[in-house]
């Protein structure tokens, strides 16, 4: 098999190409451009006939400089930044900003704005859940899953835009607290937006998970060990779902989640259906949690949702390192500071990146349909990935 | 594995049937329009009689997209003392192309002259179109909605706690002071509470 | 063969009442020129016409699955967006790709969509009539193979998929091509054995008799035969769930990723006529054909002449739905699933019960009772079907396999620290940057 001598050329002449080149491999660019991708995610896969030999994620398409940025923005202006790298848990990653700065300063962060934060991010979780749980099936040719999760998702941005303005990039957290108290009536309204989403997940479940054409698709497909996810650092819905069962709103709480009993929702098969569960099972946890903090929050005495700050807020000297527990997996945010307006530096450790890189190892010896299944199944952002 | 083979394959038909019984949810947005919040961003709106031209929104805007050009303008000196300097707004331009919505802006501004509002329809064909002057920035301020009641928890915003303090005493000044404090507006309710009143403050605050 | 089976006994009862409205082999061959080529043109603009609302019919009714309301702003509840969608198809622009080998990509589109018009020649719409004073069917033209005529237009038909793919000189249509070629050989056996019980029962194969034989009852009856044949239409056609050729979130179009313009609305309409192809032979072999439904047939009026075109557009459309509807709610299946459903299930399925259909149809001929009979056979096999299609299956995907032919595995370091390829590490020149691009 002369690979050296074909192997550039037998890209070329896929199909058409004949003779001697019989036996090259094939190469795929699945990717930057690729519908199952959803961003610019390029895997150079080497198939043989549809079975992938090899793959290789590319990274890096969608790179945006974020970490460099924070170098020179404030710290009010980080937050506008860091809700962007991973669109679909932007409140979480102001959150976690927010509070590395926080910790910085020692500040003490009021009761109301730290449930109704907690609040926030449990519905954005359900949120980026939801776009997964339509995402996912559309992959695998079922199209409509994804109507019935935007559908939900609309009555939830309702609720989100009413409060924070935005629908996507709430820019809600402010140092010290939230941007704005909650508009009068808003609770009520966010527990019709939790019941309503709560009535339609059923219908996922008969759609989607009782489906046995996407259980045969998904069942054994991509199966994640433990080990492999301790070993690249995996985490979140994608780690819980290979029996990891770690997750930091319980094992190491920050916000209220210290005074709730957070359900971790975790299975032990590590393939595929594993993780698409794990997803489904933590929106309906979730919401309930949601639910609860809507409640503390109607408990709560009256009092400030932030911290009155200097206009100009200089982190002292020093490091810190804060994580949270985003949608798709740990977060975390180190940051130096050398006393001046804007960090030195802020590093961050995004749930994508370590879950992807799974990929060169889950990818080998499957056929292409279940590439997309196992891509689905991983949950990331590009954004979130490339920073 | 479910019981019954194929259970599932017709609990999913049963799901779409159900739903092509259902009513749509699309809204039909050019021929309705939508009901957004009122601290939906849409776009800034500027009132100009309030802005000094003192630049922070520009300095402070994450990706620059604020053009201010002013000029200092001296005023006549009044009987019996100095002769007054003022900026004056040459330009105030906002590149919604380059804005990332973050609202900064409009949460430094000291003296009140940026509003959010939940407009939202000025696409263009053009990019460079998307540069708003300060002539479109004063009309967005016709559709700035009034800011939302807030949650019977919340604290009340300062601005009406200021005002009710300076109730008591000097009864006719204090709608004046209340939006000029600089400190750190919380436009929250600052809105509501002084616009009814200070509507035209042109040369109030300049 | 004809007079085979008119002298066979099997196919005596169902023909002799209404002889005058039902077509046989020998009522074709005897019209003028001018009505052929009406009949032709007739059923050219059907075919267009179906498939122009089909379109709008998917869109609007996935879409109403789905809680939207579809395309609803060209004409009256958007009924126009299928000839706009065939405009706009037809004025986009046309790329070639550099690779292609340009004539075999030019008649792939048209190798596709000529056997789909042809198969409809041989389908009754309607009884017979009489036009102009000429007595005749309305139906183009019927052999005694008829059947076999539209089996084979829609194996011909992959030919173009194939071609296309392969002609297109890029990996993705190739892939398509390869999953469409094998997708129409699995399927197609299965097909053709789903049909045999009915020639066992109408005692012929052109389709004018085969709706002659269903005067009294729809051979509908014949249960997993219907549902073997449906699940294999829906494989040969390449519609949702089996949509591996397309797949588009894996193979992007499939065999028509690299098709625009003209050709490629060529390719689309192709489809359409298939599905309509297939359900038109579900109509005319399952569902009684041109005859009107149940009670309704007992009136001579509505069973008969121009009435016929009515009850065969309803029930078209009825089976098109079902399409419509499998492509709204179920996912893809994966291709060696496909396959082991095809090879493993409806064939051995197919075989077995037209074993069955056979024995019983022996026994029918002796003592007609037994034929009440088939029916709870008929529902208990299909539920032995169906859980033998649903069992999971035992094998394991075995992950050992491609280090055997020569492939290196991949550069994965110590387990416990694995190191993932970097982008600038080279571990195989296959995967080298491309420097020769396809110009």
């Amino acid at each position: 098999m002369e690979k050296t001598a074909v192997g550039s050329l037998s890209q070329l002449t896929v199909g058409v190409g004949a003779g001697d080149m019989a036996t090259a491999d094939m190469v795929l660019n699945i990717g930057p451009q690729h519908p199952a991708t959803h961003g610019v995610l390029r895997i150079a896969l080497t198939l043989d006939g549809e079975r992938i030999v090899r793959a290789q994620p590319i990274i890096g398409y969608m790179h945006r400089g974020a970490e460099k940025l924070f170098e020179a923005r404030d710290y009010r202006q980080i937050l506008v930044l860091a809700n962007r790298h991973d669109w679909l848990s932007a409140f979480s990653n102001e959150l976690g900003v927010a509070m590395a700065v926080e910790r910085m300063l020692g500040l003490e962060v009021p009761a109301r704005a730290i449930w109704a934060r907690t609040l926030l991010a449990e519905l954005n979780r359900v949120l980026n859940h939801l776009m997964f749980l339509g995402a996912y099936p559309l992959e695998m040719g079922a199209i409509t899953p994804i109507f019935y999760a935007f559908t939900e998702r609309e009555v939830l941005q309702a609720v989100m835009e009413e409060i924070s303005g935005g629908r996507v990039h709430y820019m809600f957290n402010r140092i010290g607290g939230l941007k704005e108290d909650l508009p009068a009536g808003w609770l009520d309204r966010v527990d019709d937006a939790i019941a309503a989403v709560r009535r339609r997940l059923p219908d996922f479940d008969r759609l989607i998970r009782g489906n046995e054409i996407f259980q045969a698709r998904t069942r054994g497909v991509g199966v994640l060990a433990a080990e492999t996810v301790l070993a690249y650092g995996a985490s979140g819905p994608v780690a819980r779902a290979s029996g990891v069962d770690f997750d930091l709103r319980r094992d190491e709480p920050y916000l209220a989640y210290a005074e709730l009993d957070v359900p971790v929702v975790t299975r032990s098969d590590g393939d595929c259906y594993a993780r698409f569960e794990v997803l489904l099972d933590q929106v309906a946890a979730s919401l309930g949690l949601a639910g609860t903090c809507a409640q503390r929050l109607r408990d709560l005495p009256p009092g400030p949702i932030n911290v009155r700050l200097p206009k100009i807020v200089k982190a002292p000297e020093g490091e810190t390192y804060t994580w949270t527990e985003n949608p798709l997996g740990i977060n975390g945010y180190y940051l130096v500071s050398r006393g001046e307006r804007t960090p030195w530096r802020l590093k961050l450790r995004t749930a994508s990146f370590s879950n992807i890189q799974v990929l060169g190892e889950l990818l080998p010896g499957c056929l292409v349909p279940d590439m997309v299944a196992i891509l689905g199944s991983m949950f990331f952002v590009v954004g979130d990935i490339d920073k | 594995m479910t019981k019954v083979p194929g259970k599932g394959l017709v609990e999913g038909l049963g799901v779409t049937l159900k739903a092509l019984t259902r009513r749509s949810v699309t809204q039909q947005y050019p021929d309705v329009e939508p009901e957004l919040p009122p601290r939906s961003r849409g776009v800034i709106a500027l009132l100009e009689e309030n802005c000094t031209v003192c630049m922070l929104c520009a300095r402070e805007c994450p990706d620059w997209c604020i053009y201010i050009d002013s000029h200092k303008e001296t005023l006549p000196a009044p009987e019996g003392g100095r002769a007054r300097v003022r900026n004056v707004l040459d330009r105030f331009a906002i590149d919604f192309s380059l804005c990332m919505y973050c609202g900064i802006c409009i949460e430094v501004c000291p003296f009140d002259a940026l509003f959010w509002t939940p407009e939202f329809a000025y696409a263009e064909g053009d990019i460079g179109d998307l540069t708003h002057e300060r002539d479109r920035l004063r009309e967005w301020m016709w559709t700035v909605p009034e800011p939302p009641a807030l949650d019977p928890g919340a604290e009340p915003a300062k601005e009406v706690t200021a005002a009710q303090k300076a109730q008591q005493p000097p009864p006719v000044q204090q709608a004046r002071q209340a939006p000029a404090r600089p400190a750190r507006p919380s436009r929250s309710a600052g809105v509501a509470a002084d616009r009814p009143e200070v509507d035209p403050p042109a040369g109030d605050s300049s | 063969m004809n007079q085979l089976i008119s002298t066979s006994p099997l196919s005596l009862p169902s023909r002799a009442p209404v002889a005058a409205t039902e077509a046989t082999v020998s009522t074709f061959g005897h019209d003028p020129w001018w009505l052929i080529l009406g009949k032709v043109v007739a059923v050219f603009v059907f075919l267009v016409l179906i498939t122009l609302f089909l379109i709008w019919a998917e869109r609007r009714i996935v879409a109403r699955m789905q809680q939207r309301l579809g395309p609803n702003r060209t004409g009256p509840f958007g009924l126009g967006q299928g000839l706009a969608d065939g405009i706009k198809l037809a004025l986009k622009e046309e790329i070639i790709p550099a690779m292609a080998d340009k004539p075999v990509y030019f008649i792939a589109p048209i190798v596709a969509t000529i056997p789909a018009f042809l198969a409809f020649a041989v389908i009754p719409v309607g009884g017979v009539v009489s036009i102009f004073g000429h007595v005749t069917a309305l139906q183009v033209t019927d052999l005694p193979v008829a059947v076999l005529f539209i089996l084979a237009c829609s194996s011909f038909g992959v030919y173009g998929i194939v071609l296309g793919g392969w002609a297109s000189g890029s990996t993705y249509p190739l892939l398509g091509a390869l999953r469409s070629a094998a997708q129409v050989i699995s399927y197609e056996v299965s097909l053709a054995l789903a049909l045999v019980p009915i020639f066992l029962y109408a005692g012929s194969l052109s389709t004018s008799e085969i709706v002659a034989a269903q005067n009294r009852f729809w051979f509908v009856f014949l249960v997993p035969s219907f549902v073997i044949y449906m699940v294999s239409a829906v494989g040969e056609t390449n519609r949702a769930p089996f949509d591996l050729p397309e797949a588009e979130g894996e193979l992007v179009g499939g065999f028509h990723t690299e098709y625009s313009s003209l050709k490629f609305a060529l390719f689309f309409l192709a489809e359409y006529i298939n599905m309509t192809t297939v359900s038109a032979v579900a109509t005319t072999l399952f569902l009684g054909g041109w005859h009107a439904p149940f009670l309704l047939s007992r009136v001579p009026v509505l069973n008969s002449g121009w009435f016929g075109l009515v009850w065969f557009t309803l029930k078209l459309l009825t089976v098109l739905f079902g399409f419509i509807w499998l492509r709204g709610t179920l996912p893809r299946l994966r291709y060696d699933q496909f396959m082991r459903l095809g090879w493993k299930l409806l064939i051995p399925a197919s075989l077995v019960w037209l074993l069955l259909v056979a024995a019983m149809r022996t026994l029918v001929v002796e003592d007609v009772n037994l034929r009440r009979n088939l029916v709870p056979v008929g529902i208990v096999f299909v539920v032995l079907l169906l859980l033998v299609s649903f069992w999971p299956s035992s094998k394991k995907p075995d992950r050992d396999g491609e280090g055997e032919d020569g492939h290196p595995e991949i550069a994965v370091g110590n387990r416990a620290f694995p190191v993932p390829v970097l982008p600038g590490e080279q571990t195989d020149p296959t995967l080298a940057p491309r420097e020769v691009t396809r110009a």
